[in-house]
């Protein structure tokens, strides 16, 4: 690779690492705690289990505890009800002042066979959440995850750069050496080389899917004008179905069930919810398959007489986006997978940080450079 | 370890990147379509090689060599 060449690829390495360097390394900070998110709810009482009951207690009907959640909040609405993916015995209601999505809400946790309530964990408070926010869109909602979306495009343009120059810096030596006994600099040169391509694959898979999590709200949005803007042409302009006027909804999940058989229940959302319409309880149902069930399946109940109106599949981009989900959080593998997610991002912690250090303690003054262009040219390279 | 003078080859330089890669890729998706078992251990041990490569000639291997 010529010269010049070289240096192009260095500027674009350098400077799209650095606008995002601060952002990457905020996210992998707060991704390390979310990756051990159930464990870290366990130890800290915020995780909620079902007491021990006879195999086949029957369940009460979702019409029950849709009554009971609104007992413990008669002034909010409920969202989403939905069964924990561990244990189906424990459902949780989630209950927001409108409809309207916030961050406004309480949840209600209760007992799927006898219809009590096991707590009201808050989501929206402590370490986990603060985690979490920052995480996510750093308490700026969708302009924030826009935001971290476009350091995360930067990341892989750092990441494609990398892998160009990891060639010409490394041509002289063997893969992983680390030139302990050169300048720290050097070493630190070596050590960014190694953790860079050896976590490579990882990050480009863990960036690429955290920008298209970023993309979710748009995707949703534009899922539901692209494919369901002309089942909903009749209800358009009209006000969410009255709570009185509404079905069972033990009778709406019977029908999607029905509707489309051999999956389970993900989450119902509420009529005027985000993820329904003003008219339906929208039922997502999910695979049994461990793959099939990372993918949802939306059918729209009318909420009045519990007929079904529509059952689209989700569509491709829908498709990838949950895909993305367990390829960007880790926990999809057992507790070994969890780990090693840790360690990979305590890696990219260090070749984060390493280019930041190479790039503050580049060479000063005339003569440091002039010594390091006779005896480091590919290191200059990197780093200018 | 002594620092070499001579370029190496294309395939010198990329085949242990393109081993590490393609293990990865093999550890992600593996774990995708399984639950527990099987699957879930392939993934790990195929994730767990790149990890161990990073610190076994980031960390360890100079240890062994003092």
């Amino acid at each position: 690779m010529q010269n010049k060449t070289i240096k192009t690829w260095s500027w674009v390495h350098k400077w799209s690492s650095l606008v995002c360097t601060a952002f990457m390394l905020l996210l992998c900070l707060t991704g390390l705690p979310l990756i051990f998110h159930h464990e870290i709810e366990h130890l800290t009482g915020m995780a909620v289990e079902a007491p021990p009951m006879p195999e086949g207690t029957p369940r009460v009907s979702l019409d029950k505890l849709l009554m009971v959640a609104k007992a413990q909040h008669p002034d909010r609405v409920v969202q989403f009800l939905f069964p924990d993916e561990d244990d189906a015995n424990v459902w949780f209601a989630t209950m927001t002042p409108t409809p309207a999505p916030t961050d406004d809400f309480r949840s209600v946790v209760m007992d799927a066979r006898t219809g009590e309530v096991l707590a009201q964990p808050r989501y929206d408070e402590g370490f986990m959440y603060v985690m979490f926010k920052l995480h996510v869109d750093l308490f700026a909602g969708l302009p924030g995850m826009l935001f971290l979306g476009v350091m995360g495009l930067l990341l892989l343009v750092a990441i494609v750069s990398g892998v160009v120059l990891y060639g010409p810096f490394t041509r002289k030596l063997d893969f992983g050496t680390v030139r302990r006994e050169n300048s720290r600099r050097v070493k630190w040169l070596d050590l960014h080389n190694l953790l860079g391509i050896v976590t490579l694959v990882w990050l480009s898979v863990v960036g690429i899917t955290g920008v298209i999590n970023t993309l979710a709200d748009p995707l949703i949005k534009y899922w539901q004008y692209d494919q369901l803007s002309t089942v909903l042409q009749p209800y358009q302009g009209k006000p969410a179905v009255p709570e009185t006027e509404r079905a069972s909804l033990q009778g709406s999940l019977d029908a999607a069930l029905r509707q489309v058989p051999g999956m389970q229940l993900s989450f119902i959302a509420f009529p005027g919810t985000a993820y329904s319409s003003p008219h339906h309880n929208t039922v997502f149902l999910k695979g049994n398959e461990p793959f099939t069930s990372r993918l949802i399946q939306p059918v729209l109940v009318d909420a009045q007489t519990n007929e079904v109106t529509a059952a689209p599949p989700s569509p491709w981009y829908i498709n990838t986006l949950l895909v993305s989900q367990p390829l960007h959080f880790g926990d999809y593998g057992g507790r070994p997978m969890q780990i090693v997610w840790a360690v990979l991002d305590v890696a990219t912690i260090i070749v984060l940080g390493s280019g930041l250090y190479l790039w503050l303690a580049k060479p000063q003054g005339a003569t440091r450079r002039r010594r390091a262009q006779s005896t480091q040219a590919d290191e200059s390279a990197v780093v200018s | 370890m002594s620092e070499q003078q001579q370029e190496l080859s294309g395939k010198a330089i990329w085949t242990w990147p393109i081993v590490l890669g393609v293990l990865t890729l093999v550890g992600l998706i593996a774990a995708l379509f399984s639950d527990g078992g099987l699957g879930d251990m392939l993934a790990g041990l195929c994730l767990w090689v790149p990890a161990l490569v990073g610190l076994w000639y980031g960390w360890l291997r100079r240890y062994r060599a003092n």
